[in-house]
């Protein structure tokens, strides 16, 4: 079967990604610090980091772009510092800043990736036909790139990323920008491939992306700060959060955060979102300091907290993100 | 709401570009000191009705007021009211943050006795005082998406347009931005903004859902999720993949999607829907867990009312 | 239609980006300089040391002073001496020479016998304005020996005497002819190329939709972008003429000051029509393309400065009063070379303001403040 949500754990040779004590210094600066993670065949694995978490970082020494200063990991069964070039073969690719050329065709593009990427000229025929029947552009095979929506176009991208059939597949932010019933079908795309057991690595700062990974890293400040699947993330929320519905929402935030108890306090629309340390203390204190203020407090419930939410108390809690 | 004088009202607004019509005869209007969303997908049109609305697009057909000025007949007239930020990062990247914040407030001649104040604010609000003499080209995304904000509020605008301000950038400079605008709209600023995603679209006031250049609806997001002709229902299930093939031939249910570790199945409103899809699933050999009707999100909404548009 | 502090908030940015990019700056300061000293050096109309083979047939006394005339001209250079006439294909073929001097084997005997003597000059004409020079030279030789054999026989009259003298260019040196000259084109085309640039930039990089939804006016930001260049363009004239005159010698009998009104008009009718340009084309690659033809080129071949607009056919002559160098180059050599001031320039000076005041007119018409 396949590495799914709820699927068995993976054995150790069915590892795709593995890296220990991965480490990556500028000058003095330590953007990645002894980061360790493996990631299996098959697995959908998104990467999720504030600002200068060192996500970016991490990512090129995992493409072969960058040599670790010190710590060791595979990638393909490829080592990171010696078989960059074989890394390189042995990946796909799909950035956010589309690579796609808008005067080719869909076939063209299909044909000119091919011979990129070192697909066998005999096999060549059958993976272009393969990818375009995965994408659904078999019957938009003569149409120019340019010329087809957001969606289609990030299918050609991705099928073009996986012609020459790599074990491993990153993507960049795939599906922003795209609606959701096209997000929807290309998520499909990505779980049949996941099936077949190419392993996926997302890169995403949208959070609906990564509700569709089978496990989810969170990086802050050069550290895995979070790493486990999406539910456990959710329920693992140490802390209580509360939603409140007040008269003036950024002076309420203004007013509890910083306050003793309170973790954290963001806006959520015209709601206020509030991490606390106690659920009863807050229920207690929270209306009087805000009627303290003089702000309308017109309900308060402890709400169940989105992934969101987790994101942003982890990363509170590790530090904060690094400014600049 | 409806009662506040209308601050940027659309009539008709209409944009062709050879047989493409990106925006669709598109009416509707935003009160003083209301936040209101153009929610839509890429090639939703909501680009181009922004640059109509800054007056760096003109027209096809239709026009648009914003505060009593005609955008088709006085595109320079309505920019004195308005502060644009493009999709597209638009400052000087050779330029320090300062430099760029100075330039846009000698471009709006912002009276040099307040500047002080104003820009102690600013730097302030977006944690940008420790990065003045950065060349702008040197922040990170979220850093630069602020600075631009900044220079759009450095001369306290009465309409703010803002083109997906949060696209790309991180949940937490995403949310120290919103904070920014929330903080303009309780001072009385009205704001329109696009965004294309669809969770952040549900803390606006109200939105227009657009798709393809037309308007699908002009509501607030609570009272859209509430009109929904159908139910979600959220069903936790092993194997969701295969779970999902299953429970899209029960009858009644319209669609079901894979959300992470459990299944969002539309259905029609009525509670025997979410037995019969238990059923079906564990007479398939899933199982199980509690299944719940929540919330439509404004994804499920969109795509119920696209799908009922095909 | 005119805000000062807008105006000046153009115009500070405008100096902030150029100072940071170095590329900008090279083009700006070193390459004029780079351009001149190239161009004067490798441009010139000057004709020396032509090489020449010599075939005497003759040997007698009288056949070698004839050689020896050429040999002390500064002009020729004889650098062979084949014995037999076939021998001179193949050094024409080859370029080893470009002209060949042959002297029968009756040249003395004729002279002494009181008979025209004749001697032959081959020239290789697939250089024309060399072997003009050289045709003209040869003979002015021959007649000059020619007049010296008679003068030893006794003092001779000519009935006309011609006594040339050349005003303003006395050595008749093109350096005076070009460097003035140079200086033009390369005004015209730094001002053509680094306008060129900026509007079309600001669309491609996304800036400028974001300053076309602010107040600013077209005027503003055209001006605002002209006001720096320009003055940049006035440094970039002093400073190239200075090096005309240190480094070729080019004489400056005029007044600066004349040249400073007229430099200022030439600069900012270029810099509008650089802007104009940028304003039309969406990308730099097209602005580059188009402001290189609608400088350089003009300016290279319709202005006066390699071919005279004397020789042009009528409708190019016609198309000439459109190009604004032609009356800059007039200034310009009138000021270095003639000396000359307001009283003969001031036709050209008008001329140039009008160019200046419809080209700013034009790059404010074409620059709109939307996306089309």
């Amino acid at each position: 079967m396949s590495a799914l949500p709820d699927g068995p754990a993976v054995a150790p040779s069915d590892r795709v990604v593995v890296v220990e004590e991965l480490t990556r210094r500028f000058g003095t600066f330590t953007a990645v610090d002894h980061v360790t993670f493996d990631v299996g065949r098959g697995e959908v694995f998104g990467f999720l980091g504030p600002n200068g978490a060192g996500k970016t970082t991490t990512i090129k020494m995992l493409t072969g772009l960058l040599q670790p200063t010190s710590g060791r990991g595979t990638v393909a069964g490829f080592d990171l510092r010696r078989d960059t070039e074989a890394i390189k073969r042995n990946i796909g690719y799909m950035s956010q800043l589309f690579s796609l050329y808008g005067d080719l065709t869909v076939e063209e593009n299909i044909r000119f990736f091919a011979g990129l990427n070192g697909v066998p000229r005999a096999r060549r025929d059958a993976r272009r036909d393969w990818v375009l029947e995965m994408a659904g552009l078999t019957d938009a095979r003569t149409r120019l790139t340019r010329e087809l929506s957001l969606g289609w176009k990030q299918r050609l991208a991705l099928g073009t990323a996986v012609l020459h059939e790599p074990p491993i597949l990153f993507l960049d932010e795939p599906t922003s920008g795209v609606d959701p019933i096209s997000r929807r079908a290309f998520w499909d795309l990505i779980y049949q491939l996941a099936s077949q057991g190419t392993t996926v690595f997302v890169s995403t700062h949208y959070m609906e992306e990564a509700e569709y990974c089978n496990r989810l890293a969170l990086m802050n400040r050069g550290r895995i700060v979070a790493l486990d699947r999406p539910a456990v993330l959710r329920a693992s929320m140490p802390s209580p959060l509360f939603e409140l519905e007040t008269g003036d929402g950024p002076r309420s935030v203004e007013a509890l955060a910083g306050t003793p108890g309170v973790i954290e306090a963001g806006l959520y629309g015209r709601l206020v979102h509030v991490l606390v340390c106690d659920a009863a203390a807050a229920r207690a204190e929270l209306p009087a300091l805000l009627a303290a203020k003089g702000i309308a407090l017109v309900r308060m419930d402890a709400v169940e907290p989105s992934l969101e939410d987790v994101f942003v108390a982890l990363v509170h809690a590790s530090g904060g993100a690094v400014e600049g | 709401m409806i009662d506040r004088p209308a601050m940027v009202a659309l009539d008709g607004l209409t944009r062709r570009f050879g047989d493409i019509l990106a925006v669709d005869a598109l009416t509707l209007s935003v009160g003083r000191g209301e936040l209101f969303g153009l929610v839509g997908p890429d090639g939703a049109g909501k680009t181009t009705t922004l640059r109509m609305l800054a007056g760096v697009l003109r027209p096809s057909g239709g026009d648009a007021r914003l505060n009593g000025v005609s955008v088709a007949r006085d595109p320079e007239g309505v920019k004195h009211s308005i502060a644009y930020m493009s999709q597209r990062f638009g400052l000087y990247t050779d330029l320090t943050v300062a430099e760029n914040i100075e330039f846009y407030a000698d471009l709006y001649r912002v009276p040099r006795a307040a500047r002080e104040a104003r820009l102690d604010r600013l730097y302030r609000f977006s944690a940008l005082g420790p990065f003045r003499d950065r060349l702008a080209g040197q922040l990170s995304g979220g850093m630069k998406q602020k600075l631009a904000l900044s220079c759009c509020l450095v001369h306290e605008p009465a309409i703010l347009l803002l083109d997906e301000p949060t696209f790309g950038v991180d949940p937490i400079s995403r949310r120290d931005l919103w904070l920014i605008v929330h903080e303009m709209v309780a001072h009385g600023t009205t704001v329109v903004v696009s965004t294309a995603y669809l969770d952040e679209a549900e803390r606006f006031d109200r939105l227009v859902l657009l798709h393809k250049g037309r308007s699908l609806a002009i509501d607030t997001a609570a009272a859209l999720q509430a009109a929904m002709s159908a139910a979600i229902l959220s069903v936790p299930v092993d194997r969701v993949r295969e779970a999902r093939l299953v429970a899209e031939r029960v009858p009644g249910v319209h669609r079901a999607a894979v959300f992470g570790d459990r299944l969002h199945v539309t259905v029609e409103i009525g509670d025997e829907a979410a037995a019969r899809v238990a059923d079906a699933l564990r007479a398939a050999g899933h199982v199980v867990g509690d299944v719940r009707r929540i919330v439509p999100t404004l994804e499920d909404v969109f795509i119920h009312r696209i799908a009922g548009a095909a | 239609m005119l805000d000062r502090t807008r105006l000046m908030a153009v115009i500070r940015k405008e100096v902030r980006q150029f100072r940071r990019d170095s590329r900008s700056l090279v083009l700006a300061f070193v390459l004029p300089i780079v351009l001149l000293v190239f161009f004067g050096y490798a441009i010139t109309w000057d004709v020396n040391d032509i090489r020449m083979a010599v075939v005497d047939q003759d040997h007698g006394s009288r056949a070698r002073a004839l050689v020896d005339a050429f040999r002390a001209a500064k002009l020729f250079r004889v650098v062979a001496t084949p014995e037999r006439t076939a021998d001179i294909r193949p050094l024409l073929d080859r370029s080893v020479v470009r002209m060949v001097l042959v002297i029968p084997p009756t040249f003395s005997k004729d002279l002494g016998a009181g008979r025209t003597a004749h001697v032959q000059a081959i020239m290789d004409g697939s250089d024309a304005n060399t072997a003009t020079i050289a045709i003209g030279y040869t003979q002015a030789l021959v007649q000059q020996y020619g007049a010296r054999l008679e003068a030893a026989n006794g003092p001779i009259r000519l009935p006309v005497e011609a006594r040339t003298r050349v005003w303003f260019n006395e050595e008749l040196s093109s350096s005076n002819m070009i460097v003035p000259g140079l200086v033009v084109l390369i005004m015209m085309i730094i001002a053509g190329l680094i306008t060129s640039l900026t509007i079309a930039r600001e669309w491609e990089r996304g800036t400028m939709e974001q300053l076309a939804a602010t107040p600013v006016t077209r005027l503003e930001v055209v001006l605002g972008k002209i006001v720096p260049f320009l003055v940049i363009g006035m440094v970039d004239v002093a400073v190239t003429s200075v090096v005309g005159v240190l480094l070729f010698h080019v004489p400056f009998r005029g007044n600066a000051l004349f040249l400073a009104g007229p430099t200022f008009l030439f600069l900012a009718g270029t810099l509008g029509l650089g802007l104009a340009i940028s304003a039309v084309s969406r990308t730099q690659l097209l602005a580059t393309q188009i402001g290189m033809l609608a400088t350089f080129l003009p300016g290279l071949l319709l202005s006066g400065f390699m071919y005279p607009i004397e020789n042009m056919p009528p409708v190019l002559q016609l198309i000439t009063y459109f190009v604004p160098a032609r009356y800059f180059l007039v200034v310009v050599r009138g000021v270095f070379l003639k000396g000359v001031g307001p009283g003969v320039l001031w036709g050209q000076a008008v001329l140039m303001l009008v160019y200046a005041v419809a080209l700013i007119g034009l790059a404010v018409r074409s620059f709109r403040k939307e996306i089309t």
